[in-house]
This record gives structure tokens, C-alpha cells and sequence, in this order.
């Protein structure tokens, strides 16, 4: 393979290598590595077709702010995209972030703007929503109803997934947006029918449920769960004990949810025999190397009051 | 008999419990028995006869939207998990 040469960073995005993970019986699992994008995970994809699509679409121009609520990666994915074309960004994040994900935003140049960390990512929606009716400066480009999300991943995950395997039996990969679910689910199901589409799902924490009433939950309108044929809940131990399996048996230094997707993955492919799984993992562990759960007796209580993905 | 984990925005309506033992061999008839005896839950747990759409029902850890929803069959000593829909990203 030969080295790339690129003019701009963003050039970089995409094209993921997979790899193979240890067999479960005499299924296979493939694990995409999105943490090999520029900032270390795979928002970078949809960071870069939001604010292309505005771009082309003429909805943002410059002099405009941008503004997103993120629970991290895809607000530092933004904040690079942002300083490489000139535009000045705006978090809107749950302050019970990992501290990794505060440094890079603000080393990247975007402001934080702290939602109540009690309502999770959720929160951060809600009033993202409101200051971007408050101020016309504000472009949003809104990750869980911007159609570029999906589509960032139809084009790139999921087509870079269909060329490299002859066959793929389950997809499996994180529920945050949907945006990766719906758009890779879609691309590998043009191309193997039969595939199972799975999402990760993490059970958070009581503290960061702690919306007032189930009004306030919060469905992404990208998101159509009639297009999954699975959806499990995976606690945040099995998250993190799956990513140091993938440490001590594969050499991946993955972040928490890709612990998830990995734990999802494996369970499908005890299911099924000679069956061939993909796990998309969304990001590398360096993001969490702060949080006290690798030395922690007790996991679970250790990362209860964090919003992890 | 199975056990329904209760999330923190519905604790008020059980009298503050996190877990409520409830019958039934399916998750119509389990919601039905928990929502007889504390009649607050219903409003906020189906609509138009389904799940609510920001509440999720999970059957062994498994979302029952993806399986046989309300008709999911639920086997003694099973953990039935009811969340808020929360996002990510």
C-alpha cells in the first residue's frame, strides 16, 4: 500500500481500514477502525458532508457562526472542519463530558457552551434548539436531522464496506444519531439483502436520565428504527470489559461505545455459524484515559454520572 | 413473575421504586398489570395502543420495537427495562 499524499486534512477523512478481529466459533468479525479519521473518530465523515452540503446548498456563507449540540466527537470533528474553513463554532455540550473531549474542542478553538448534566445528550439538543432560534447568526447543522449525516455514510462506511468484503451476514455499530445505522445499513443491504443490521445501545447511567418526564426524551428524526432488525442494550461494564478484550486479544485501543459494538458483535456472531460481522468502531480509547473505570472495583458506579457516547 | 426496571423519571408514579415485579407472558400483558396498579404510567407508556414513541421496552436486553413489540413474549424471571429515548453524539 503506498503512502497518501494529501493537500488538505480533510482529504484524509474516510476510508477507514478493516480488520479482523479473533474468530467467534467459525464466524469472522471485521472491525472498521473510524478512530484512524483525522480527529480520532468517525464523525469526521459527517462533519465534513454537513457543512459541505450548507456550503453547496448555499445555506452557509461566511460570516456565519456555527452551532451543534454534541456529546463530543462530532463537535470536535466540526471544530476542525470549522478552523480549516474560517468559520468560529459553538458547542453545546452535556458538562459531564470526559475532559478529553472538553480540552480538544477548546484546543481546536470552539467555545462550550454547558447543558445540564443531568439530561444527557438530550439536554444539549434542547438548548442548541433554543439559541439557535435566539441568534440568526447561528448556522446548526444538526446531526440528527440533517439527511447529510446518513448520506455521509451511505457514500463512504458503508460503500468502503461493500467493496472490501464478498460477503457481510450482520452489521453491527453505535446508536447515538442513527446516522451511521441508517445510512451504512442501507448501502450494505443494497448489496447483501439478508444482512442484519444491529445497533449498540448504551444503558446510561440513573444521573444522566434524570429528564423530568418521558416528554422530554428524544427520538433523532434521521432515525427509523423499522430499518433496524436488531437494537441491544449493552451496560456500560459490558462496554468496557469488551474494550479491554480488544486490547488483550486483538492490540485495539478502543473508546467505550466501539466497547459496545465489539460486545454486539460477538454475541451475533456466536449466534450464527460461519457468519461474517462487521463492527464499526467509532473511536479510539485515547479520549477516555482520564475516567476512572480501567482502575475502578466497581465499573458500572465508576462512569454512572458520564455521558460516554 | 418478572421484573420491570423502573427509570428514574417514572419512580414518583411506582411510589419510588426502582424494580416492580409484574405478570404476564407477554409485554402488553406485563405493562397492562403495571399500569393497573399504578394508573399514572399509562399515559405516559403507550399511545395509540404501542409503545409510546419516547419511552423504550427492552426484553432481555433487546428492544422490543425490533422484535414483536406490545406481543413480545416475555418469560418468567425475565428483567424487562423501560427508558427515556436518549440520543448520542
Amino acid at each position: 500500500m503506498s503512502s497518501r499524499l494529501a493537500t488538505n486534512l480533510l482529504d484524509l477523512v474516510g476510508n477507514t481500514p478493516l480488520v479482523e478481529l479473533t474468530s467467534v466459533g467459525e464466524s469472522r468479525i471485521f472491525a472498521k477502525l473510524e478512530g484512524q479519521n483525522p480527529t480520532g473518530s468517525i464523525k469526521d465523515r459527517i462533519a465534513k458532508a454537513m457543512i459541505d452540503a450548507a456550503e453547496t446548498n448555499g445555506e452557509l456563507e461566511p460570516g456565519r457562526e456555527l452551532l451543534e449540540p454534541t456529546s463530543g466527537n462530532t463537535g470536535i470533528s466540526l471544530a476542525l472542519v470549522a478552523k480549516l474553513k474560517g468559520y468560529p463554532l459553538t458547542c453545546v455540550m452535556p458538562e459531564n463530558a470526559t475532559e478529553e473531549r472538553k480540552r480538544l474542542l477548546r484546543l481546536y478553538g470552539a467555545r462550550i457552551v454547558y447543558s445540564p448534566p443531568d439530561e444527557g445528550s438530550n439536554g444539549a439538543v434542547r438548548l442548541a434548539l433554543k439559541l439557535a432560534e435566539q441568534d440568526s447568526r447561528y448556522f446548526m447543522p444538526f446531526q440528527y436531522a440533517n439527511k447529510a449525516n446518513p448520506r455521509a455514510h451511505y457514500d463512504g462506511t458503508g460503500t468502503e464496506i461493500v467493496e472490501a468484503l464478498e460477503r457481510v451476514d450482520v452489521l453491527v455499530a453505535g446508536l447515538g444519531t442513527g446516522g451511521t445505522l441508517m445510512g451504512t445499513g442501507e448501502r450494505v443491504r443494497e448489496a447483501f439483502p439478508d444482512v442484519v443490521v444491529a445497533a449498540a445501545e448504551p444503558l446510561p447511567g440513573d444521573p444522566v436520565m434524570g429528564l423530568r418526564s418521558l416528554d422530554d426524551g428524544y427520538v433523532p428524526p434521521i432515525l427509523d428504527v423499522s430499518k433496524l432488525d436488531r437494537k441491544v442494550l449493552v451496560s456500560n461494564e459490558e462496554s468496557v470489559s469488551e474494550v479491554r478484550r480488544l486490547l488483550d486479544e486483538d492490540g485495539i485501543f478502543a473508546g467505550v461505545s466501539s466497547g459496545a459494538v465489539a460486545h454486539v458483535a460477538r454475541k451475533l456472531a456466536a449466534e450464527r455459524e460461519g457468519a461474517t460481522v462487521v463492527a464499526v468502531l467509532a473511536d479510539a480509547g485515547w479520549k477516555y484515559l482520564s475516567a476512572h473505570f480501567w482502575d475502578a472495583d466497581d465499573v458500572e458506579a465508576s462512569m454512572e454520572h458520564t455521558v460516554w457516547w | 413473575m418478572s421484573v420491570i426496571r423502573i427509570p428514574p423519571t417514572l419512580r414518583a408514579d411506582v411510589g419510588g421504586a426502582r424494580n416492580v415485579e409484574a405478570e404476564g407472558a407477554t409485554v402488553r400483558d406485563l405493562l397492562d398489570d403495571l399500569m393497573s396498579r399504578f394508573p399514572s404510567l399509562r399515559e405516559q407508556l403507550v399511545e395509540d395502543g404501542d409503545v409510546a414513541p419516547f419511552v423504550n421496552v427492552y426484553v432481555e436486553g433487546e428492544d422490543v420495537r425490533t422484535r414483536d413489540g406490545l406481543d413480545t413474549e416475555v418469560r418468567p424471571g425475565s428483567t424487562v427495562i423501560l427508558l427515556p429515548a436518549m440520543a448520542g453524539g
